[in-house]
């Protein structure tokens, strides 16, 4: 089989992937979409089963339902040009080929691909507190997974925390949701917001909205608190379940009664993929994360691997847009189909445009810097095999760790199920602080087929026919 | 044993009803839930961790962070934020019957 033979490939249907499907199609490509959804949307506009009818978009997605409906209808209009491949996922890459389970059938195949594009979207970012592994702790995606997937509250009366501007998004959704919200707890001060402000508003429709779910709860009665110190999600006495939130204001321990939580800091990019296609990677302050490096028109380091969307930094969902579009036009330009130059040049400026605000927002809603001399020794980081941050540190002391693959050797942090989607953050900032060492010094934990567990038996027996190469 | 229910509808309520089992008790889940919704509308938890032996009942939603794994009385995994719930599924949370 000829490499011209094998189709552009796109993993992930979110605003990235369908903006990149789009103009493949509009080119005369049929590309394949593969999609761990059901349906297509990503996260930001994720869609609910089809049998749940009651919500309309402005429900679901409030200000941002014109958006959300027309990327879905950018895709339902797709339906018979390209090849969808939901419910899958692509747990190996290797040769050209992609490995691909199929969720329902739990059956794999091999997919072998042309130019692909690597569009797989981001998950929270998470910085633990004692308390975080409770049942009915989740992280604020997953808090709005809930509500707008399946009409679910995480609890009945639910404390926000972190920050990040979906962490008042979130307590507004709740809240309009017929949800009692007991407190919104921002890490960020008030003189954070006040300091980025400048920058922000280079986008003053999305600085307005931040500020308009800020003066809606207040409105409506919700506690607000900013600069607090998350200290702890208190549980009753079996461990078993959320009864409160403990955190420190700058001047003394405070409670708040509550029976669910739902926490995070903004988001992180899912690279894992990236790094199997064997893309470079390099640290990226404002990131303050290590990511597969690209030019303005989404190249990554390898040829035919084009990446968009938060996958590859985050950037927010009209960026993805962007992104998505341009990778898709890079894409063509290389395989020598012409494109509107002066399209690509405006997709480029409009995501340059964008770097400024999202330097605001970073300051608006910093990472906690103390986060990792104040994380107790008895916290668990890693909550698939419960390895704390007193391991840890002892692992570096111990054993002299000071890169990140070595204290996962070491530790097995970053070993489990998630592979460090959860912990990777927090280990990386304790390993940093434990060796005095710049956080862009302490390297990234390399991503690993499977990306995601499948079931052993589809190792254990011959890959599914249907590719003839 | 835990029986309180972690997660609370707030709308699309009127959907048909999907028979499955609890723990070997007859439960009713909705159709479109997924396993998770399905069981922590009515219990609080899905398993225990193996390490700590602590009640864990998911934490991401979006297939990321691997906690929502849930066994069928057939001892299949499932992940739970990820799987639509299926008539006659009959699903373990490994609650104790303190």
């Amino acid at each position: 089989m000829t490499t011209t033979a094998r189709p552009p490939v796109i993993v992930g249907a979110g605003p990235a992937g369908v903006r990149a499907a789009q103009a493949l199609v509009a080119h005369g490509l049929r590309p394949v979409v593969i999609d761990e959804a059901a349906r297509a949307g990503g996260q930001i506009y994720r869609r609910p089963p089809a049998n749940f009818v009651e919500r309309a978009a402005a429900t679901l997605y409030g200000f941002e339902a014109a958006r959300a409906n027309a990327v879905h209808a950018a895709f339902d209009g797709l339906r018979d040009r390209i090849d969808h491949r939901p419910d899958s996922l692509v747990w190996n890459a290797q040769g050209g080929v992609l490995d691909v389970l199929h969720g329902p059938t739990r059956s794999t195949a091999r997919v072998p691909h042309g130019p692909l594009i690597v569009a797989t979207g981001a998950t929270d970012r998470v910085l633990p507190l004692p308390g975080w592994t409770l049942p009915g702790v989740y992280t604020l995606g997953g808090a709005q997974v809930a509500l707008k997937f399946q009409g679910c509250a995480i609890g009945q009366r639910v404390v926000f925390m972190g920050t990040g501007p979906l962490l008042y998004l979130v307590a507004y959704q709740y809240a309009k949701a017929g949800a009692q919200v007991a407190a919104v707890l921002d890490t960020a001060r008030l003189a954070d917001q006040v300091a980025a402000t400048p920058a922000m508003l280079r986008q003053p429709a999305v600085l307005a909205k931040g500020i308009y779910f800020v003066a809606w709860l207040r409105a409506h009665g919700v506690p607000l608190h900013g600069g607090v110190r998350p200290l702890r999600v208190l549980g009753d006495d079996a461990a078993s379940r959320v009864t409160g939130v403990a955190w420190h204001d700058g001047r003394e321990e405070r409670r708040i009664d509550c029976d669910a939580v739902g926490f995070g800091y903004a988001l992180r990019s899912e690279t894992q993929l990236a790094d199997l296609l064997g893309c470079r990677f390099e640290f990226a302050p404002m990131h303050r994360a290590h990511l597969p490096v690209r030019d303005a028109a989404g190249r990554s380091s390898v040829a035919g691997v084009y990446l968009a969307g938060d996958g590859a930094g985050i950037m927010g969902a009209d960026a993805a847009e962007w992104a998505g579009e341009r990778a898709a036009l890079a894409l063509l330009a290389d395989q020598g189909v012409a494109v509107d130059g002066a399209r690509a040049a405006l997709l480029e400026r409009k995501l340059d445009a964008l770097t400024g605000f999202r330097r605001g927002l970073e300051r608006a809603f910093p990472l906690p810097h103390d986060w990792a001399a104040n994380a107790p020794d008895e916290l668990v980081v890693c909550r698939c095999e419960n390895i704390t941050a007193g391991t840890l540190r002892q692992t570096v002391a111990v054993n002299g760790a000071d890169e990140l693959n070595r204290l996962k050797a070491l530790s097995r942090v970053g070993m489990g199920r998630c592979q460090g989607r959860m912990c990777g953050v927090a280990a990386a900032e304790i390993l940093a602080h434990a060796t005095g060492q710049p956080l862009a010094q302490v390297g990234r934990l390399r991503g690993q087929a499977p990306v995601k567990p499948i079931p052993i038996r589809l190792v254990t027996q011959a890959p599914a026919d249907g590719v003839s190469a | 044993m835990a029986t309180h229910a972690l997660l609370h509808r707030v709308a699309e309520t009127g959907r048909a009803t999907v028979p499955f089992t609890l723990d070997g008790a007859p439960a009713s889940a909705l159709a479109g839930d997924t396993v998770l919704t399905a069981v922590l509308t009515q219990a609080a938890q899905l398993r225990r961790n193996e390490f700590s032996d602590a009640p864990r009942a998911g934490f991401c939603m979006m297939g990321a962070c691997q906690d929502c794994w849930i066994s069928t009385a057939e001892g299949e995994r499932l992940r739970a934020c990820s799987t639509f719930i299926a008539p006659g599924m009959a699903l373990v949370t490994g609650r104790s019957e303190a």
